[in-house]
């Protein structure tokens, strides 16, 4: 005998026929001219994200992870993942003009030029990585120099690699 | 196989992130509580601003039923509406993005849990978290397309984006209701290991559950930076530097402001738009017709107005000041006292928007001009030269270019 009915609450059940109601109404129409492109839009966004863009984005991050550590550098991983996540961030929002598959397209249209899209990104990666290299060429030196100087001693003491 | 074998991610200890917890979501997901209801707000305003009920040249998404329950007709003040409701629609829509791939990372464990459903209520659940990323990723996918002029979607902008709105909406309304309680009873209580979301075997933190929503604060401030100012305009468009419409304006001097479409774009010949080929044909009651040329549309009392150009795409301009005939002393002339509306046609032959309607309130407001300048010149080719409307708050394709022909009465 099961412990309780497997129906779930009858609240959420409610809630959740009406939402589906809403939004069968307007499905309908958002379906109403190229089905199955839309219908694979909104479900190929779905997966896309959840199965390729984030299983690639989490194994990169554990590769730099990985690599920081094996130099026993962990604690370093904020100074390359936020300069790299807000690189890829602004190339794939701005992808068509970054990489100026629609160039031609938005000139005739706008008047403006196509040209400075990928440079400006490119300049604004130099400046996040700059930056952030900046911080953590801060960080060590502080580091170093707040280090008192037994625990100097005791490592200029140690062997050199 | 077993469920909890941790190479698998059906099972919890495969998600090791210690910074995954029911306080981070649940903050994420109150930041998106507040942004997506202002969003769907200021789009069903950006879809009220075209009167779509008012002519069917004015519809994109004729088979909206009940869906246009609430339009009405669209104010003409103050001039700046829609330059706000749809740069704030676009801008807030970017700077979201960071909050939304930060909240669908923090809960991807649970995609993944095993058994896939426990009951009905459950299952209905799931299928409904579907429609709510699927919908979600459609509207943010096809605005950010649309902006930057890449049509790659699979139909017109205007109905996938509105129909895909309302899906977005009514999944995301059961997944507030069902979560919102329990969201703000985390955050209240700085509850941080429930349910399926804080790792059973957590790494060792390179980053606190702080510094992690400092880092997606810090991402959404600077595609907000490099945005906004291709709303705001003047000085601070140079700082939208990967905005469609950020950096230097496309000229100089009193036409040197942004284009939406250019006239060779829009397919506008210009042996149709000289001073000898180029008649005003407008249409009254009964047929009534008058044709003008440019000279003599100039002999009419001209009158200015300071307006900006807002545009669907979310940018837009500080206001030009703009000379020309008023679009009510037209209506008067083919014998309209009171105002009615007006159907306005185009010589473009490119753009769902060659024909577009304006209401009475529209038509009777002093500053709606016909212009025939801008910033005391004439009018450039790219602007709309012979003569093009300029009507207070209206979206930028209802101030329809290379005016040839105006019909005023019940459309």
């Amino acid at each position: 005998m099961r412990p309780r009915p497997a129906l779930g609450s009858p609240f959420q059940i409610l809630l959740l026929a009406c939402s589906f109601a809403l939004a069968a109404y307007a499905g309908v129409r958002l379906l109403s001219g190229d089905w199955l492109g839309v219908a694979l839009w909104v479900v190929g966004a779905a997966l896309l994200h959840d199965l390729v863009l984030l299983p690639l984005y989490a194994l990169a991050d554990r590769a730099v992870l990985r690599g920081l550590g094996t130099a026993g550098r962990r604690s370093w991983a904020m100074y390359v993942r936020v300069p790299a996540a807000l690189s890829a961030l602004l190339l794939l929002v701005w992808f068509p003009l970054i990489s100026g598959t629609v160039a031609g397209h938005y000139r005739s249209a706008t008047g403006l030029s196509a040209d400075g899209f990928a440079a400006r990104w490119l300049l604004i990666t130099a400046v996040l990585f700059g930056g952030s290299a900046l911080l953590l060429a801060r960080r060590v030196r502080r580091a170093t120099k707040r280090r008192p100087p037994a625990t100097q001693r005791a490592s200029g003491s140690q062997p050199r690699a | 196989m077993r469920h909890d074998d941790p190479r698998l991610p059906t099972s919890p200890g495969f998600w090791r992130s210690p910074v995954r917890g029911t306080w981070f979501t649940s903050v994420l997901g109150l930041v998106l509580l507040a942004g997506i209801t202002v969003l769907f707000v200021t789009g069903l305003l950006s879809y009220a601003a075209y009167n779509p009920d008012l002519a069917a040249v004015n519809d994109q998404t004729p088979d909206k039923g009940i869906l246009g329950f609430y339009l009405f007709a669209w104010p003409t003040n103050p001039s700046w509406l829609y330059r706000a409701t749809q740069g704030l629609h676009v801008t807030l829509g970017i700077a979201l993005i960071p909050v939304l791939l930060a909240k669908l990372w923090s809960v991807v464990p649970k995609l993944f849990t095993l058994p896939p459903a426990r009951s009905l209520a459950h299952a209905l659940e799931r299928i409904s978290l579907l429609l709510l990323v699927g919908g979600g990723l459609f509207e943010f996918t096809t605005g950010v397309l649309n902006v930057q002029l890449d049509y790659l979607f699979p139909g017109s902008f205007y109905p996938l984006h509105f129909y895909g709105a309302w899906v977005f909406f009514a999944a995301f309304l059961a997944h507030a209701a069902l979560k919102t309680p329990a969201a703000l009873r985390a955050v209240r209580e700085r509850r941080q290991d429930e349910a399926e979301l804080a790792p059973p075997r957590p790494d060792a933190p390179t980053v606190s559950r702080r510094g992690a929503l400092r880092f997606v604060s810090g991402a959404s401030l600077l595609l907000l930076v490099t945005t906004a100012g291709q709303s705001i305009g003047g000085a601070l468009r140079r700082t939208a530097l990967l905005a469609p419409h950020g950096g230097a304006d496309p000229g100089s001097g009193p036409n040197g402001f942004q284009i939406n479409k250019t006239a060779a774009y829009a397919g506008v010949d210009p042996k149709e738009t000289g001073e000898e080929a180029w008649r005003l044909v407008v249409t009254g009651p009964d047929g009534r017709t008058v044709r003008l040329s440019r000279p003599e549309l100039l002999r009419l009392p001209q009158h200015s107005a300071a307006l900006p150009i807002a545009c669907v795409e979310g940018w837009s301009t500080a206001d030009q000041w703009w000379r020309g005939v008023r679009l009510r002393d037209l209506a008067a002339l083919v014998g309209y006292d009171d105002p009615p509306d007006v159907l306005v046609e185009s010589l473009q032959r490119h753009g769902a928007f060659r024909r577009g309607a304006l209401r009475a309130n529209q038509v009777a407001d002093p500053r709606s001009l016909l212009a025939l300048q801008v910033n005391g010149e004439d009018l450039s080719p790219d602007h709309g030269y012979p003569a093009r409307v300029i009507v207070p708050a209206a979206p930028g394709v209802l101030n329809t270019k290379w005016v040839a022909r105006m019909t005023f009465g019940d459309l």
